[in-house]
């Protein structure tokens, strides 16, 4: 091999060239398999169901419906004026998730509660029929006995937080959009 | 002899289970003949390939729906709805035609170099085991998009079973699981398509093991002799094959992003019609050839026994040879009977792609004939009348010049790094 190849220091061109292609070949690997990673997340056609308007004028006060959204269980309660006082009046400092109801519900609307029906313990649904609501009125979980008040906060039991919040806006004052 | 390293954690597992052993046996001390040219690309290649056949499959399975009322859609789904879709089926279907152009390569590398010959019979045979396998695969995959040509396909290729005397007809509805090509017949071919490639990995595996308790042949058609005939597989054929597989991929990512359906055909893309045939059906192009000798018989039984047989009397090729020499580069006539042989294969392929009438029919008929006369006629009299050339004393003697003949150090320039 020619002096002009390779320079005082020891480093040859096979040195070069096989850095140079050892990278290419590790920006092409990786290339190749985001495609077989990105496959798994949602396809155009699910993320085209991720929102759903429903029709809430039918609720009447006290009552609570369970509507579908990205295949979960949401719950829309019409809250009674004494359970919004219950919500209200609890200290924060008694929550193990401190979170004002007011921050739960939308400004003027505080009668609409609406949260996610999934157990942030394990992911069950929470049961809220009447007379089985838990000892804070609001739901109870089967699974592991997790009691959320009437504001959806956890308030005893295994779960680490509130039953979250999803994102949804009043279309009008009876119409909801979530998602 | 065994392997040697420092590293504590290697040589624990290995003293447990020799993995790393195995692995400095076949690509450290296994020898290679130094000659190897770019013919013996392939087999590498086709490893390559089944890989990403299997991972592709397995990913596309995961959006695919084995139904006859959703199987269309759901392919339609993954190429419009799932995340890089369309890139993985077509990588799946192209993948399909890249696996037959190289096992095709491959083949015809044995052929002129006579690989199949004593004592490599049994890769040889494994070979042609893996090639009955692969073609059942690719037809049971072609079927899963129920398009027109899935449903009329799978039709035809099952209704060749009814050629057999007596028991065909019980044969075909067996196959289907019912009157027709219906949800039935698609569900098994579902489940068969995801099981024969681990078939075919296994058989791999055992072509493999018969490759390496005889070697490697070589262009000379010589055995290794003498360590300056050989090399390692690593570093030398690790480079050779990643060449290989960057030229070959290019040719695969041409079909794949300029040519996604130029080797499929269009009327795959008509949901399966249970009631109307296609005006012209054709397989895909792999199967032209033998599809070719299945029409140029003008009876039904002794059509799909020609067919079969073509592919069958690949297995007692090994046997039908009588020359002692390997490798055509030695052989003057049987050189020209390859090439010629080669071109009757492309010939039926073009005739398998025309309609079965006029003129096309004649020249397949031809070609048809002189298929089966390579085999069975010239293979055996070359080997009686065909004289040989001189053979090179060795390996290192023809690549090196008769310089080359003499101890390891002479070879050594060649091994040294730069």
């Amino acid at each position: 091999m020619s002096a002009a190849s390779h320079g005082g220091d020891g480093v040859q061109r096979r040195d070069f060239l096989v850095i140079t292609a050892g990278a290419f070949v590790g920006v092409g690997g990786a290339g190749l398999v985001w495609p077989f990673v990105d496959q798994m997340n949602p396809s155009a056609d699910v993320l085209a169901l991720s929102s759903t308007e429903v029709d809430i004028s039918g609720v009447a006060e006290g009552q609570s419906i369970t509507i579908s959204w990205r295949g979960k269980p949401v719950f829309v309660r019409h809250r009674t004026a004494k359970e919004i006082e219950e919500a209200v009046s609890v200290p924060l400092a008694d929550l193990p998730d401190p979170e004002a109801d007011a921050e739960r519900v939308k400004d003027g609307k505080d009668q609409w509660l609406i949260v996610l029906g999934v157990c942030t313990h394990l992911g069950c649904v929470p049961i809220g029929a009447e007379g089985n609501r838990g000892e804070y009125d609001g739901w109870f979980c089967p699974c592991h006995g997790s009691h959320y008040d009437t504001s959806g906060r956890i308030r005893k039991g295994p779960a680490p937080a509130n039953l979250e919040v999803p994102p949804y806006e009043f279309l009008t004052d009876t119409q909801i959009k979530i998602g | 002899m065994s392997l040697k390293t420092n590293n504590v954690l290697i040589k624990w597992v290995d003293d447990r289970l020799p993995i790393f052993t195995m692995m400095n046996h076949t690509f450290i001390e296994h020898p290679y003949p130094r000659n190897l040219n770019v013919a013996y690309q392939f087999g590498s290649i086709l490893g390559v390939m089944l890989v990403l056949q299997i991972v592709t499959g397995i990913v596309l399975v995961m959006h695919y729906t084995p139904h006859t009322s959703l199987a269309f859609a759901s392919v339609e789904h993954i190429m419009r709805d799932v995340n890089y879709g369309w890139l993985l089926r077509y990588m799946h279907a192209n993948g399909a035609s890249m696996f037959f152009i190289a096992v095709y390569l491959h083949i015809f590398r044995g052929l002129y170099y006579g690989s199949y010959k004593a004592p490599r019979e049994m890769i040889w045979i494994l070979g042609v085991v893996i090639f009955l396998v692969m073609m059942a695969t690719a037809f049971m995959g072609y079927v899963l998009p129920w398009g027109q040509m899935s449903f009329w396909g799978a039709t035809v290729i099952t209704n060749l079973f009814s050629a057999i005397p007596v028991v065909g007809d019980p044969i075909v509805t067996w196959l289907w699981g019912g009157f027709s090509v219906d949800n039935p017949t698609l569900n098994r071919f579902f489940s068969l398509h995801y099981l024969l490639p681990f078939v075919i990995f296994g058989l791999v595996f055992l072509h493999l093991v018969a490759l390496h308790t005889k070697g490697s042949t070589n262009p000379l058609g010589i055995e290794i002799k003498s360590p300056a005939d050989y090399i390692s597989f690593h570093p030398y054929f690790t480079v050779k094959d990643f060449l290989g597989f960057a030229v070959f991929g290019l040719l695969f990512a041409i079909f794949v992003f300029w040519f996604p359906n130029y080797l499929g055909h269009p009327d795959n893309y008509i949901p399966a019609d249970p009631l109307v045939t296609p005006a012209h059906i054709v397989p895909e192009w792999y199967f032209l050839p033998f599809y070719a000798i299945l029409r140029s018989i003008p009876d039904k039984l002794l059509g799909v026994i020609a067919m079969f047989a073509a592919i069958a009397v690949l297995f007692v090729l090994p046997w039908l040879d009588r020359s002692r020499v390997r490798s055509a580069t030695f052989r003057p006539q049987y050189k020209w009977f390859f090439w010629i042989f080669a071109l009757d294969c492309i010939v039926l392929g073009y005739a398998g792609s025309q309609p079965a009438e006029g003129i096309m029919l004649t020249v397949a008929r031809i070609a048809t004939f002189y298929y089966f006369f390579h085999f069975i006629v010239l293979m055996p009299l070359l080997g009686w009348f065909e004289r040989p050339l001189p053979l090179p004393t060795s390996i290192a003697e023809s690549v090196l010049g008769s310089g080359g003949t003499g101890s390891k150090s002479a070879a050594a320039p060649a091994r040294e790094k730069a």
